[in-house]
């Protein structure tokens, strides 16, 4: 690691100009909870590393037509503080502040809870579930992107050389729409989940759900959407026969592997059991509101 | 809890801890905190295969890098005498020492020492390190217990033959040794059993997950002299290693006991240590040493696991008629388990006419164990707790009840020969019926269980200096590294006998060249024995005060008592004098006969046996099989409590690590017999959210050879958790687990299996 060049511009230009020139490894450092532990445990050495968090485009959660954009440098207890944030998403936030603890909280951000490309990164599924997008920059200029394109296998993404994400962005919410966010872990913290479940749905006046996704994450390679689950939601007045046939949806689109997180047995049961509940929760949400 | 009415002024009292304020602003030395001018970086080489020959070692390209002042073998390490030496809470072999801290001819675990290079900087040691070229020849490996002790096993050590088995045997075995222990008649007592109960138990090594990780600063003069610095539970245990393994006078070693940041028994033994040494005596400067997180789990010692079958009979009524266990435990790559002990603690909380324990010392490819907490009773009194809960449950008599009709008491005789004198085993079981928690009502997929423990506690050999300064205030000296609070009580117990403000006494843990030796701090020994040399020096002074009192008043020691920090007339016969306070005599003291100060040193015996009772309740997720503590309450014999915030801290303490043992620790392998999990991150170790506020409650039945009544503290409350839990979660799920841990997925295996 001798030799490392820390650039910490001001401006997307000149980050995707420092990025686009760079000889050798160079990595891009929002919170720096992933990246930095990976420079210190030596499974990487970059040559260069640009910090975003200087750039005034990574900063700030912005509310815009109902939705919500939020910078690639807001830490998860900046999502958590955020009241009409939380009130709107309140999966996606229970995603982005699982992530570590709280002191991590104070600099972890779901731009790089995506672009670390985990299976069992938190923030993801309900991310996926919600519809968010992304905003890649490069040298080839802008570009949006569905956040559940970004992560293409354990440690990949489809980002470019030199491009990076300044902001995620959510859909505005109509009534009675809500989404939860739980894992599994063998503690209640401080842990990598075993499985991930994120549900987000839309109810109508009569309760009856008219939207809804299902993702799992942590039980293969990349987070998995669950279109059964969703079908079986749809339609449903989410009660215990819907919940069922969620948890059984999950359970067969579940593909992990027997690692020392977890068996292949247990992460296949559990993935229905945290699907179904998710789906409660967010549903209850949904009812009152 | 204690009958008798408050007799003592600081004695029991939750006095402001001496070293509080440097630990919590950071001032505080810990063992990487030292730099000495011109020091060194060290670094270790470690093996990658769980077991192989060194065929070669080429350190020259290591050697070779700018910056790389010295680089060490087993090559530059005299080779030691096989032979046992008292050290530490077992009996140690010097030669397994050796082979332990830099491998000799065969690495025998992932992460074994093969290596160290000391250099300029940690990013040069660290290149140069991965410059080190160990050439291999990979031997088959064995992991699991009752695999090692296999014929066909891969023997680790061919030279090997299992000891307490008659006639010797003629091949060569990874089974060390054979300790049974026993009375009665095992055979009748089963017959006169209503109910006999039979089980298998396993568990998985556990380390000890001190936060801070092993590290020393070793600086050898050109004159052959050693400083050393470093973490340890024993200063005096790092001089006699290191003298003995790298052939040194003790006389030519001073350790000094950095502040310690944990240690559990993990460190009563030496790693670093001497290869510092080693280094610095190659490069002619001071090395640091220092292991990550990753280097404690592969390269340092954790506890056993172990493969036990256990019987317990007992009649309709509840009375035990006879127990009887097998334990088969891991050593590690050298022997040396805590298979002794573990036999020995297995029954001893009953007061039983009939037993037979029969133990195996079992080694295989696996990070060689050290002590942790009271090292082997968890085990074999997890398994022996969870059938006592067993036979309770199935002959429908509360679990307290049941351990109330067995409970060992004064004038029981325990399998391994002791006779108890006073002892608070039923005093546990009364205080842990009697609480609250006991009584609150469960809901559904809640369990509640119970175990007890026992603990032996030790004594041996401590010193103390006290000192009176000119002002009146005192200087304490003493050798145990304060890894529980010690300094506290030591302050109490002087301020006590002298009869002063508790904030007047300094205590300090002095090194080697201070003071006389001292055994470990581990056994729950410091409070009592090193507790007894400074009750014994203070008491000295005293008498020294008396006498030079008695010279100013021109009277005979007899006329000069001594009360509440005062010297002061036996009686009106004396004469009448003012009394003199300790400050007014020591104003004086150059007119009396010079510095006042008092010593002792003594080999510490009466240590008092302690007991404990848990109380757990859990709630087990059905679905996922997460098992969430909701309440725990840990009862102990504490003897006498000289400081109780720090004994209520070494329940809670205590109880937390064997909660952590029961539902997710556990060392994890790879197929090539590689730790998967050297970090904190899946090697889980309970987190504040996962863990409820732990109930302390303190029982004294005082020990009558200690001054004050201490017993140990430190190793009973880690006993009966790993049982308290299992017994709850039997309670909640209706199924009896065997194995630990008690991870979510374990748990869901076991509900699906019984449905």
């Amino acid at each position: 690691m001798s030799g490392m060049r820390y650039e910490a511009p001001g401006s997307v230009d000149e980050a995707v100009t420092l990025l686009a020139d760079a000889k050798g490894d160079a990595r891009v450092l929002a919170g720096g909870t992933d990246l930095l532990v990976q420079i210190r445990a030596g499974m990487i050495s970059p040559d260069l590393v640009v910090d975003i968090k200087k750039i005034a485009e990574t900063k700030g959660i912005t509310a815009n037509g109902g939705g919500f954009s939020v910078g690639a440098s807001v830490p998860g207890a900046e999502l958590g503080a955020h009241a009409a944030f939380k009130a709107a998403w309140p999966g996606v936030v229970e995603g982005a502040e699982l992530i570590g603890s709280t002191q991590v909280q104070g600099r972890a951000t779901m731009a790089g809870n995506l672009c670390n490309a985990s299976p069992a990164a938190d923030s993801v599924p309900a991310l996926i579930a919600a519809g968010a997008t992304c905003t890649v920059v490069g040298p080839k200029g802008r570009r949006e992107v569905p956040v559940g394109d970004i992560p293409t296998g354990p440690g990949k993404t489809s980002l470019a050389d030199g491009e990076f994400i300044v902001d995620i962005k959510l859909p505005a919410r109509p009534a009675h729409a809500s989404d939860a966010y739980l894992r599994m872990i063998p503690r209640t913290e401080m842990d990598i989940a075993i499985v991930g479940a994120g549900v987000n749905l839309v109810l109508d006046d009569s309760g009856t759900c008219i939207e809804a996704c299902v993702v799992l994450g942590a039980v293969g390679p990349k987070t998995i959407i669950v279109a059964d689950a969703a079908a079986a939601l749809v339609g449903s007045k989410v009660d215990a026969a819907a919940l069922a046939a969620v948890s059984a949806a999950a359970s067969a689109a579940a593909t992990p592997i027997d690692d020392k997180r977890g068996t292949v047995e247990y992460r296949t049961k559990v993935a229905g059991v945290m699907a179904s509940r998710a789906a409660a929760i967010a549903a209850d949400r949904a009812r009152s509101k | 809890m204690n009958e008798q009415p408050k007799q003592f002024k600081w004695v029991g009292t939750r006095t402001i801890r001496p070293d509080g304020v440097d630990k919590v602003t950071g001032r505080a030395m810990y063992g990487a905190d030292l730099t000495l001018p011109g020091m060194l970086q060290g670094k270790v080489v470690r093996s990658p295969h769980a077991h192989a020959r060194i065929i070669s070692i080429d350190t020259s390209a290591a050697e070779a890098l700018t910056g790389v002042k010295a680089v060490v073998t087993a090559a530059d390490m005299p080779e030691a005498d096989s032979k046992l030496v008292a050290a530490g809470e077992a009996m140690i072999n010097f030669r397994d020492l050796a082979h332990n801290v830099i491998a000799r001819d065969k690495v025998l675990y992932d992460g074994h020492a093969v290596a160290a290079v000391a250099a300029t900087t940690n990013d040069i040691a660290e290149r140069a390190a991965a410059l080190i070229k160990v050439k291999y020849e990979v031997l088959p490996h064995v992991i699991d217990v009752l695999e090692a002790m296999k014929d066909d096993a891969p023997v680790l050590h061919d030279n090997m033959f299992t000891g307490g088995v008659k006639p010797k045997p003629e091949k060569a075995s990874n089974v060390a040794n054979r300790v049974e222990f026993g009375m009665g008649d095992v055979e009748a007592g089963f017959a006169a059993a209503d109910l006999i109960i039979e089980r298998k138990f396993t568990t998985e090594p556990v380390h000890q997950a001190y936060i801070e990780p092993h590290a020393v600063v070793a600086d050898m003069g050109q004159d052959g002299k050693v400083d050393v610095w470093c973490s340890s539970q024993g200063h005096f245990m790092v001089r006699s290693f290191c003298a003995g393994l790298l052939k040194i006078d003790m006389s030519k070693i001073k350790v000094s006991a950095a502040e310690i940041g944990g240690g559990f028994g993990g460190k009563t033994t030496v790693y670093l240590e001497p290869l510092a040494i080693m280094l610095s005596r190659k490069a002619g400067r001071p090395v640091r040493m220092a292991m990550s997180r990753e280097e404690v789990f592969r390269g340092s010692g954790p506890t056993s696991g172990a493969a036990m079958t256990v019987k317990i009979g007992a009649t309709k009524d509840g009375r035990i008629t006879a127990g009887d266990a097998t334990l088969y435990f891991q050593a590690g790559a050298f022997p040396g388990s805590p298979v002794g002990p573990a036999c020995m603690t297995a029954f001893t909380p009953y007061n039983l006419d009939n037993v037979r324990v029969v133990g195996f010392d079992v080694v295989s490819n696996r990070q060689k164990v050290v002590a942790y907490r009271a090292p082997g009773a968890p085990i074999s009194e997890y398994a022996v707790e969870s059938i006592v809960d067993e036979l309770a449950s199935k002959l429908g008599i509360d679990p307290i009840d049941f351990r109330t009709k067995n409970a060992a008491l004064e004038g029981t005789k325990a399998a391994y020969g002791v006779t108890f004198g006073a002892i608070g085993m039923q005093e546990t079981l009364d205080a842990a019926k009697a609480t609250e928690h006991y009584k609150i009502p469960l809901g559904p997929n809640q369990g509640r269980g119970v175990a007890s423990g026992f603990w032996f506690n030790i004594g041996g050999e401590s010193c103390a200096g006290i000192r009176i300064n000119e002002d009146g205030t005192v200087a304490l000296s003493e050798g145990s590294p304060d890894i529980g609070g010690s300094r506290a009580s030591m302050a109490i117990m002087a301020a006590e006998v002298l009869g002063i403000d508790v904030n007047k006494v300094k205590p300090t843990v002095v090194d080697t060249d201070a003071i006389g030796y001292h055994f470990v701090t581990g056994g729950s020994r410091v409070t009592f024995a090193t507790g007894m040399a400074v009750v014994d020096a203070s008491k000295a002074v005293v008498d020294e005060m008396r006498a030079r009192v008695a010279k100013v008043w021109e009277v005979d020691i007899e006329g000069v008592v001594w009360e509440d920090g005062h010297a002061r007339p036996a009686s009106t016969n004396v004469g009448d004098f003012d009394p003199m306070s300790l400050a007014e005599i020591a104003a004086i003291a150059n007119k009396t006969g010079g510095p006042i100060s008092g010593h002792a040193d003594i080999n510490a015996k009466g240590a008092g046996p302690a007991f404990g009772t848990h109380i757990c309740d859990v709630e087990v997720d059905p679905e996922t099989g997460f098992v969430t503590v909701l309440r725990y309450t840990a009862v102990q014999d504490v003897g006498r409590a000289i400081h109780p915030g720090y004994v209520e801290g070494q329940l809670q303490g205590g109880a937390a690590q064997g909660i952590g043992w029961a539902l997710n620790e556990a060392y994890i392998y790879d197929k090539n017999g590689c730790v998967d999990n050297p970090g904190f991150l899946d090697y889980r170790v309970p987190v504040a959210s996962d863990l409820p506020m732990i109930d302390a409650i303190l029982v004294e039945v005082p020990n009558p050879t200690h001054p004050f009544g201490v017993r140990g503290v430190g190793e009973v409350p880690i006993i009966p958790p790993l049982a308290a839990v299992n017994n709850a979660v039997a309670a909640a799920t209706g199924t009896r687990f065997t194995a630990l841990p008690l991870s979510p997925p374990a748990i869901l295996a076991g509900m699906a299996a019984k449905n």
